[in-house]
């Protein structure tokens, strides 16, 4: 087993050390620094822009790229928010806690020196368990019918939008909104049109590009348009030197370094609980555990390197059910996924052994580009910091050139074009209204293969929805569905008064924790405070997470040794026969 | 807010309703599910066993009109909260105005004109949306996105679109 990982994580390097998909991945880790730096920019837009621009790279090198794009921004989004106390985005909210103080203090070189640090360790982490748990998934998930796939997605869908940020039924809205999207168009089986309003532009149906610079794009622009605080860099100035983390630093950070990692490697387990809980989640267990708590909130390097460390293992983490199952835990996965499947490649389960150069140059590549970042970010220091001085006020007018033209280049059509600008002004409505537009991509994403697996579950059933209870995979996946549904409600009814941990988490979408630091970030030093009340929502929030975790990962390690002494189950002609024999 | 003169709750319920945010939420929702709900039907339903394009939509129009319900009866639960307004403290119309006006001059400019005069229109339009923006400002950016947009797709990754051309109305 871990012979056979090592091996094709060898041949991984490989391919991502191929000359045109290194530069691919440099490429992608540049662009996503340096977006991830500028204030106001998320790295879903910048991956929505970057998509139409990928497709005539081949498929290896356009998800390198894109991913590189995604954890890059992860590195440039802590600059943003140690050195001008900006969450550039919401996983970084954190982060600033105690990375802006120490940048008061003047120690703004060496927290930046040790998140660095900190990010590496996480993400290698985070790789180490995609590439030793990805097969193992694989195994379990090969077995799978389309009962069983069908319920897999609903535990997805439905994890993805009530553990993630925002209010949990609106956040069900949302995903039931993404899956009516996905409708549009026409029909997988029958070929008829639904819901194109007699436009036959909308035969296709709607453009995943279209959606997501609609939502991520215009929305957020008209969000965030002369909301901006004017960016202070009286204490950004860093150089290489600062950096240098003293022994003391290292000595205090190596714990709170593994603690973080361990933390995000978890919550990236399940859907929907990606890098923004996984470090507010370290954050406030960190606080906990420390001897001198009262230290947080003033510059404790612990502060820092906690939920730094956790949000990159998590990052690295998420990818493995979308990669390994098919299922994105959040948005940007299920956007990468959605580039995926414009390039014609199936998600899901056949994926790694159909695609090994895909799955494997990418695991390697995310080594090579967090070396890459490390080697970017450690000499360039001074040039991020230049660029967080770009306004605002010409960032968003060229963005929004780049919008347009990325959706028209698409698909050469304006049509599209006209698509984005109501899909943004929908968005913004849907954001005022206090709902998170992320769960929407995810559903949009999931639905046309979600419908054609319940159909053929229907088929083979005749029709009998008891099949998804009656098939022991499926019903263990959806006992986990009805577990967070109830979970949800019990702690609705029970009036966990939410604490400032949990308020930040649901915050309205209005007032995103990215926007208004001052806001999202109170400044009293008591915001995590370790009163037991104060966090008790999230504790309990964190139990139920804790509970679907191993349950989950009971069910499918499980599953995965109980078939591992079975060489022939990654074997495609093996897997067919076993599709081919009657239903259990 | 007026203290009801009838003592009836149903008016007073009514009031409290349409002062919250997620009344209007809920029933956005409720106009999207209903939309699916009356709509689906018409693409034939079928059976669980052979579903018709339509099944799905109707299943999830009800789902949706059952979410949105339980969103408006939720504000109705809760005590008036802080944060009830649906516009921002300080509504940006010219901005938001203009934001929405730039990719619709890139519609109509890069239908009619091609890409740099859509580029520029785009940028110039939305640039002046900004607070702080003048005339001169948003005029050198437009321009410079400009160059360097039709540099960058039309020379070197060759989007498909003329750079200046007039296609007549």
């Amino acid at each position: 087993m871990i012979l056979t990982s090592l091996t094709d994580l060898w041949y991984g390097f490989g391919v991502a050390l191929e000359p045109h998909n290194l530069m691919f991945c440099f490429i992608g880790v540049l662009i996503g620094n340096m977006v991830g730096v500028l204030p106001g920019m998320g790295p879903l837009a910048t991956i929505s822009i970057l998509l139409p621009l990928t497709f005539g790279i081949k498929p290896v090198g356009a998800i390198l790229m894109l991913a590189g794009v995604m954890y890059g921004a992860q590195y440039g989004g802590a600059i943003c928010s140690i050195l001008l106390n900006l969450p550039c985005h919401p996983p970084h909210a954190v982060t600033c806690l105690d990375g802006y103080p120490m940048t008061k203090q003047g120690r703004g070189g060496v927290a930046l020196g040790v998140t660095v640090l900190a990010s590496f360790v996480g993400a290698s982490w985070g790789i180490t368990e995609m590439v030793f748990l990805s097969p193992l998934l694989v195994r379990a998930a090969l077995q799978f019918g389309p009962a069983e796939i069908c319920s897999l997605m609903l535990l997805g869908l439905l994890a993805g939008s009530t553990l993630a940020r925002g209010s949990p039924i609106k956040g069900v809205a949302m995903t039931v909104l993404g899956l009516m999207l996905g409708i549009v168009g026409s029909d997988i089986e029958t070929g008829s049109e639904r819901f194109t309003f007699g436009l036959a532009q909308l035969d296709d149906g709607i453009e995943l590009i279209a959606l997501a610079l609609g939502l991520f794009g215009i929305a957020e622009f008209m969000n965030s348009i002369n909301q901006i605080v004017e960016t202070n860099t009286k204490y950004s100035k860093v150089r290489l030197r600062d950096m240098r983390p003293s022994k003391a630093d290292l000595k205090q950070s190596f714990f709170p370094m593994l603690r973080g990692t361990i933390i995000g490697s978890l919550c990236a387990l399940i859907p929907g609980t990606g890098p923004t809980i996984a470090s507010f989640v370290s954050y406030a267990a960190e606080k906990k555990i420390s001897k001198t708590p009262e230290r947080f909130g003033h510059g404790a390097i612990e502060g820092v390197v906690c939920p730094e460390a956790s949000t990159h293992s998590s990052v690295q983490g998420d990818f493995i059910p979308t990669m390994s199952l098919g299922i994105p835990g959040d948005a940007v996965m299920a956007l990468l996924l959605g580039a995926l499947m414009i390039q014609g490649i199936v998600p899901g389960p056949q994926l790694i052994t159909q695609h090994p150069d895909i799955f494997w140059g990418l695991v390697a590549s995310f080594w090579v580009g967090n070396i890459l970042l490390v080697l970017l970010n450690v000499p360039l220091i001074g040039v991020w910091v230049k660029l967080l001085t770009i306004p605002y006020r010409y960032l968003y007018p060229s963005a929004l050139f780049f919008v347009c033209i990325g959706v028209y280049a698409a698909n050469n059509d304006m049509f599209q074009v006209g698509e984005t600008l109501v899909i943004g002004i929908l968005g913004y409505v849907l954001l005022r209204l206090g709902f998170h537009p992320a769960p929407i991509l995810l559903g949009f994403v999931l639905g046309p293969r979600f419908e054609e697996n319940f159909r053929r579950a229907m088929l083979i059933s005749r029709g009998d929805l008891a099949i998804f209870v009656e098939r022991p995979i499926s019903a263990v996946f959806i006992a986990i569905c009805v577990i967070l549904i109830a979970g949800q409600i019990y702690f609705r009814l029970r009036g966990a008064k939410p604490g400032p941990v949990a308020a930040a988490l649901h915050a309205p979408a209005g007032d995103e924790p990215s926007r208004w630091p001052e806001q999202a970030v109170p400044a009293e030093p008591g915001l995590l405070s370790a009163g037991t009340n104060r966090l008790s929502a999230l504790r309990l929030r964190g139990k139920l997470i804790l509970a679907v975790v191993a349950l989950g990962l009971a069910v499918a390690i499980g599953f995965g040794l109980h078939h591992a002494g079975d060489p022939a189950s990654l074997d495609i002609s093996a897997q067919k026969k076993i599709q081919a024999q009657p239903p259990r | 807010m007026q203290q009801s003169r009838h003592p009836s709750l149903v008016i007073e319920l009514g009031r409290r309703l349409v002062r919250k945010r997620d009344f209007y939420a809920g029933g956005l929702m409720i106009l999207f599910g209903l939309v699916m709900v009356l709509k689906g039907p018409a693409y034939r339903v079928g059976s669980l066993m052979h579903m018709g394009p339509g099944f799905l939509p109707t299943v999830l129009g009800v789902i949706l009109v059952f979410l949105g319900l339980v969103i408006a009866a939720g504000a109705l639960a809760e005590p008036d909260g802080a944060d009830e307004r649906i516009l921002p403290e300080n509504p940006q119309w010219l901005g938001w105005l203009c934001i929405l006006a730039g990719p619709f001059c890139f519609i109509v400019f890069g239908s009619y004109g091609g890409l740099a005069p859509a580029t520029f229109a785009c940028v110039f339009v939305s640039a002046l949306g900004d607070r702080s923006a003048t005339w001169k400002s948003a005029l050198v950016l437009a321009l410079a996105v400009t160059v360097f947009g039709v540099g960058l797709f039309s020379y070197v990754l060759q989007v498909p679109i003329p750079v200046l051309e007039w296609r007549g109305l």
